[in-house]
């Protein structure tokens, strides 16, 4: 049998790169809890990167499970963090952006579904305290009755 | 030659994620506590409770949560008002133990500290979507030249690659429409069941 030809295997490959290059963005920090974001159909797209700062919660992913345990908490950035350090970390995400994009951030929850109420309406409470009013639940796309099996 | 892509494709494989970049918009209340708190007649309110087991418990009776957004609708829109508090673009039933005007009508949502999010998420959406789909029919009542209904239009405004002219001839009608169906939701602080 005659061998196959590999002389497009470089376009082929140089195809996927391109892609992944355009249709994915650089992780700004590896997710250390479970994010299995629910299901919503109401929704609007987050704004632009720089006006969007990020809150992950849930249970610890199972690498971190023995050394954090299994309840749910909330990650900013690269570290795990009390309810009392989101004010600290709002403020200095506000002081870090420019001085007209101030005003109008948005603070994206993503939150694992199976978290409880409990964790997040803290979370709420003190995102009220430092006055940063623009909320997004972070969803997937779906009908809502995908969230109750 | 295939190598050096190979290298560059694991790269990008491992350090991007195809990020979920859309969710429901909300709005906190603002810290400040009010003086007096404005006389609200008990039925200009629609009470949404949930418990830890994640029942719903909508204007007292236990509900499923299929039946939430209709029943929403039928508060909002019901325009139960006499003289200057009547609804006159109210399609709903003009009971008159329901809500009398759209802008006096007040979603309150509480939940236990033990309920699971993906629920609240789920009730959440379906009252958004209470509120988006009579903003859409009053939308397309108002404007048929647009031919398209409130949700299509907000995003068409929020969208940055719309002209600013577009958007300028956009705004004043989606404050319209949004000033005939406000979204008051108010949130309750969660009870605590040990």
């Amino acid at each position: 049998m005659p061998a196959i030809s590999t002389a497009s295997l470089p376009d082929i490959v140089f195809m996927l790169l391109f892609f992944f290059m355009v249709a994915t963005v650089m992780r700004d920090s590896t997710l250390m809890v479970k994010n299995q974001l629910p299901v919503a159909d109401q929704i609007q797209k987050l704004d632009k990167k720089d006006r969007v700062m990020y809150i992950y919660a849930g249970a610890p992913s199972s690498r971190y499970v023995d050394k954090y345990g299994a309840l749910p908490r909330i990650q900013l950035n690269d570290k795990f963090a009390t309810v009392s350090e989101v004010g600290a970390f709002v403020l200095a995400e506000r002081a870090s952006k420019r001085q007209e994009l101030q005003n109008v951030l948005t603070t994206a929850l993503k939150v694992d579904g199976e978290t409880k109420m409990g964790l997040i309406t803290d979370i709420k409470q003190e995102l009220r305290k430092v006055n940063a009013l623009k909320i997004n639940y972070t969803t997937r796309v779906g009908a809502y009755s995908q969230n109750i099996e | 030659m295939a190598d050096i892509a190979f290298l560059l494709l694991i790269f990008f494989l491992v350090t991007t994620t195809i990020e979920t970049d859309s969710g429901i918009n909300r709005k906190l209340p603002p810290m400040e506590e009010i003086e007096d708190p404005p006389i609200i007649k008990q039925k200009n309110i629609f009470t949404v409770v949930v418990n830890k087991n994640n029942q719903l418990l909508v204007e007292e009776e236990l509900t499923d949560i299929d039946d939430l957004r209709r029943l929403a609708v039928e508060f909002l829109d019901n325009g139960g008002g006499e003289g200057e508090e009547a609804c006159d673009f109210c399609l709903g039933a003009r009971d008159p133990k329901s809500s009398d005007n759209p802008d006096k009508a007040i979603i309150s949502l509480k939940n236990d500290r033990e309920t699971s999010y993906k629920v609240y998420i789920a009730v959440q959406n379906e009252l958004v979507a209470a509120y988006n789909v009579l903003r859409d029919r009053e939308f397309l009542r108002l404007f048929p030249n647009e031919r398209m209904n409130f949700v299509e239009a907000n995003k068409k405004y929020t969208d940055p690659r719309t002209s600013p002219e577009e958007k300028e001839r956009l705004k004043p009608k989606l404050d319209e429409v949004k000033l005939m169906f406000p979204q008051k939701l108010s949130e309750a602080e969660p009870s605590k069941t040990n």
